[in-house]
């Protein structure tokens, strides 16, 4: 039974993150009373991507071209440990949660020196950015872990996620976990550079954070960029999805489903955000994450009474 | 036995420098001597802590002094073994670095010189690390603290290597001052000056937690936690290279080694002791990596990392003090095998970053940030071996850095069910992993990748390979501790019995941390990796690829000096943390239609140095003047100071009533 669903979790780790870029994007048709790119476009990017020829700029080294492997190999290893729905993780032990979240440290590493790599300023302008926001979604995240575990009683992803489906939720805890699920959902945001923090789909203005900081990749190492940004997607949304609805049914396959129903909801719920605000100014980037951290902070401080 | 050979290994590293001495300015023979004997001398060492470390046994010797009742007593028992190992190590590897980084034909100076205080140096922190008694101790302490002033105060040409060394030495004696006191207070406690565990009825609580604050002070600054930290950048960034890899990787954790040796001898630590340390540790973590952003000279923000690091070991040693008080042995053995460990990997990845740092100002003749960029290109194994140093610094895996990290971060986790205050220690570690990793990435970025900033005046050269093998040596280590911390674990555990008898690897440090599962962690990371690897080797690889500029947006003439700047890359981070970090810059005013050449310059000082101690020792400067009557560098006044003082002290230890009794028979009222 194990070995069925840790294949259907690498399956879906590794086939349905386009989707959820195309969900958005469909969504964000939507709203703007577009008929949109269909759903699979980004596989046909990725795929068209993975054809083409390479510009490399003779600034580069060994570092902007070994950054997109790392960071892909270091995001998938990361998915590994989050449990999809009520499936147990294909791997967890005592502090994987530590190890998931420098996964991410290690994979922002080599996304920025990469940018740097290049010596232009853009990208130079977007690293800073990338490694300035982390530090104050990461605080978030650990206190979030912290509610979680203080929830669950122990420091694995697995149990720790699943302690809003097994403890019972009336009360403060109750209160608590909405708290961290609004702190998490900003740090969903944050750490995928998507709207209010980062804009995806303006090229090359200098507000941005992601895009701008893989301007001068190209071909297949830009396609596994943009792969490994998926995949990031998909992981943390699997996270939070835990904290937003944590429901199950008795059957297997069902569950299955609704996993993935929920994932393409959390989509339309990123698609929601972008189409209905705005991006905030770089300088209020911060206090939104610090407000984030601070909304997961009170939950904290709900579950000691 | 092993003692002796560490006598004799002390013995021949403190004079390793002393042959050269006798040899010619320009004649290498005495520098490769001197690397000789250290070699040897840091081989006996190494393997007699082994030896310690394994069999979790200890040695005691005792040395007769001249003076009756002075006997010198030392002892190798786990703990100190424990702290030899890197002094032997980075002793070793840092003298084989100097060979080329300080070579005697090019140093004719300062070369002999800065030898004789290296050996010098090395066998002092060995020697306190062996003493088990006071006077031993802060015999060692002193040998230790000078040499270490005279290897700081190496280029004295420089005065910024002069002031540094000058705040240095004051910084010391006040450490030393504290130690003096903390003797006193321990001699008073148990009546010896040999290191014994006090017995609970021997002194109160007040007077353990005299002994304790003293210790944590004066350990304390010699460990540069904060706010004591002020001396350490600049004296860190002034000596040469190798010295500083040195001060920064191994001397620092003396004083970590000290405040732990002086814990096992306080019984009963109440757990707002281990709370201190913990918010101390905390804060000198979060503080350090905040003035590291803020630096343009790659040394001393290299130095900045230290502070951070100690304050992540003192974040393990709080939570080891707390699981203490609170009769907690999970948190004891994980906070101080997170402290232990992270002892171990720092010295290893902060030598490794500060010779790699070395290699680059001997190649570039500059300490700036600014004005390096793309050496990468030109310094290949140097940048290879600077990013391993920088990924374990910053605490990612699969390195060192990973590992000891993990450990305080599962202790602090573990306190969510009595003492949860402790555990919102957790996301402040996370902030301080999140500001490394900016930091690095701006030294990696600003250092070895883009352009070149300035023409170089010569061209830049690889280091050779007498100063990357001892790099690539610590790299080695790091790598190895990361990919198999089970290797580890039974030094730990020697040194954690020592400190609390009770646990003998119960429970066990594999037990409370994943040690078995990080290793197949890391080869399956290893795995997917090179699945990628592969795949892009096949898929892309006859993909058609050209070469060509990075992309400028259509901008005809781009130029290196548009390259984002380490100063620019730190700056949002800066600003936000300004109230801390008070930086001052110095902006052009553009007023006329065609503006003449300007200049900009920025800088963050250090807030205790500047703010705080700059204007108390200017106001004592202002209000003690008159006390310059007696300071007029005549050697005649001070010899009548000299005998002034001693018949003060004859008089007071005379005892005035038995000689006034004996000289007029009767009593005296």
């Amino acid at each position: 039974m194990t070995v069925i669903t840790d294949f259907i979790h690498l399956l879906l780790l590794l086939l349905m993150p386009p989707l959820l870029l195309g969900v958005i994007n469909k969504t964000k048709a939507l709203f703007a009373g577009r008929v949109g790119p269909p759903l699979l476009q980004p596989y046909y990017d990725l795929i068209r991507l993975m054809r083409k020829g390479m510009v490399l700029s003779t600034t580069t080294t060994w570092v902007f071209r070994a950054a997109p492997l790392v960071t892909l190999a270091a995001v998938v290893l990361a998915g590994l440990f989050v449990p999809l729905g009520p499936f147990a993780a294909p791997l967890g032990f005592t502090g994987d949660l530590v190890l998931f979240a420098y996964l991410f440290g290690l994979a922002r590493f080599f996304t920025t020196t990469a940018a740097l790599d290049t010596g232009s300023p853009f990208e130079g302008m977007g690293a800073a950015r990338e490694v300035t926001f982390a530090c104050f979604s990461e605080p978030a995240l650990f206190l979030a872990f912290l509610v979680l575990a203080k929830l669950s009683g122990t420091l694995s992803l697995t149990p720790m996620l699943h302690a809003p489906l097994t403890v019972p939720l009336f009360g403060l805890p109750l209160a608590s976990l909405v708290l961290v699920a609004a702190g998490l959902f900003v740090v969903l945001l944050a750490e995928n550079s998507r709207i209010p923090i980062d804009d995806p789909n303006t090229h090359l203005e200098l507000t941005m954070i992601h895009e701008v900081m893989v301007l001068d990749h190209s071909g297949p190492l830009f396609g596994l960029i943009l792969y490994g940004a998926a995949v990031k997607l998909f992981v943390l949304s699997a996270l939070v999805l835990h904290v937003l609805v944590p429901v199950q049914t008795g059957w297997a396959a069902v569950n299955w489903l609704l996993f993935v129903v929920e994932m393409l909801g959390v989509a339309v719920a990123i698609g929601v955000v972008e189409s209905a605000m705005a991006r905030l100014q770089l300088r209020h980037v911060p206090t939104l994450l610090v407000a984030a951290s601070l909304l997961c902070g009170f939950g904290f401080l709900l579950m000691l009474r | 036995m092993w003692f002796y050979c560490i006598v004799a290994s002390a013995v021949l590293v403190a004079t390793s420098g002393v042959p050269g001495m006798f040899l010619g300015r320009r004649s290498s023979g005495g520098q490769m001597l001197a690397t000789a004997m250290v070699v040897a001398g840091a081989g006996i060492g190494i393997a007699a802590a082994f030896a310690a470390l394994l069999s979790g046994a200890g040695a005691t010797v005792q040395l007769r002094g001249p003076v009756p009742e002075l006997a010198l007593h030392f002892r190798l028992d786990p703990l100190g073994a424990f702290f030899l190992v890197p002094i032997c190590l980075m002793g070793a590897l840092g003298s084989i670095y100097g060979i080329s980084y300080w070579s005697q034909e090019h140093h004719p100076r300062t070369g002999q010189r800065l030898r004789l205080w290296y050996g010098l140096l090395i066998a002092g922190m060995a020697l306190v690390v062996l003493a088990s008694d006071a006077i031993a101790f802060l015999f060692a302490w002193e040998v230790m603290a000078l040499s270490a002033f005279f290897l700081v105060s190496t280029e004295d040409h420089k005065k910024e290597a002069r002031e540094a060394a000058w705040l240095y030495l004051v910084s010391t004696h006040v450490s030393t001052l504290a130690l003096f006191a903390l003797f006193a207070l321990l001699r008073v406690a148990c009546g010896s000056f040999e290191f014994r565990l006090l017995e609970p009825g021997q002194a109160g609580l007040g007077l353990r937690t005299a002994i304790f604050l003293v210790a944590l002070f004066g350990f304390g600054f010699k460990a540069g936690m904060m706010p004591f930290h002020f001396w350490l950048p600049s004296a860190h960034a002034n000596a040469p290279s190798h010295v500083s890899a040195i001060l920064s990787g191994v001397l620092l954790k003396v004083g970590v080694y000290g405040l732990l040796r002086t814990l096992t001898l306080l019984p009963a630590p109440p757990a707002i002791w281990g709370g201190l340390v913990l918010v101390l540790g905390t804060l000198s973590a979060v503080l350090g990596v905040l003035f590291a952003l803020g630096q343009h000279d790659l040394k001393r923000l290299l130095a900045y990392h230290s502070i951070e690091n100690i304050g992540i070991i003192l974040m393990g040693l709080g939570l080891a003090m707390i699981g203490q008080a609170r009769a907690r042995p999970d948190l004891i053995v994980l906070g101080l095998a997170g402290c232990l460990l992270h002892v171990w990997n720092h010295s290893l990845f902060k030598s490794l970053l500060f010779l790699a740092a070395g290699s680059l100002i001997h190649s570039t003749r500059t300490r700036e940030i600014d004005l390096m960029g793309g050496l990468g290109k030109r310094m290949p194994r140097t940048t290879l071996l600077f990013f391993v140093g920088a990924v374990a610094i910053c605490g990612l895996p699969p390195l060192n850095g990973f590992v000891s990290e993990l450990f305080v971060y599962l202790g602090l986790f573990r306190t969510l069910d009595r003492s949860p205050g402790a555990a919102l220690a957790a996301p402040a570690l996370a902030l301080v992993g999140a500001l490394a990793v900016a930091c690095f990435v701006k030294v990696c970025g600003a250092v070895f990748l883009g352009l070149p900033r300035r023409d170089a005046l010569r061209p830049m050269h690889e280091a050779p390979s007498t100063m990357t093998a001892p790099m690539a040596v610590l790299a080695a280590a790091c790598v190895l501790i990361g990919v198999f911390p089970s290797t580890v674990v039974r030094p730990l555990h020697s040194v954690i019995h020592l400190w609390n008898p009770s646990l003998k690897e119960d429970p066990a440090l594999g037990a409370l941390a994943p040690l078995a599962a990080l290793t197949p962690m890391t080869l399956l990371f290893g795995g997917i990796l090179l699945v990628l690897f592969v795949f892009a080797r096949v898929s892309f690889a006859r993909r058609v690829t050209r070469g060509s500029i990075t992309w400028d947006c259509g901008y005809a003439r781009p130029s290196s000096r548009m390259q984002y700047t380490a100063s620019s890359f730190a700056n949002t981070l800066v600003e936000l943390f300004r109230s801390v970090l008070r930086p001052r810059s110095h902006e052009p005013k553009l007023s006329a239609p065609f503006p003449t050449a300007t200049s900009f310059h920025s800088r963050v000082d250090d807030v205790v140095l500047q703010g705080f101690l700059a204007p108390l020792w200017h106001q004592f400067r202002l209000r003690l003047r008159w006390l310059r009557v007696f300071q007029q560098g005549s050697v005649q006044s001070y010899l009548v100071y000299i005998l002034v003082i001693l018949f003060l002290l004859l008089f007071l230890a005379i005892p005035l009533k038995d000689t006034l009794r004996a000289i007029v028979g009767t009593d005296v009222p």
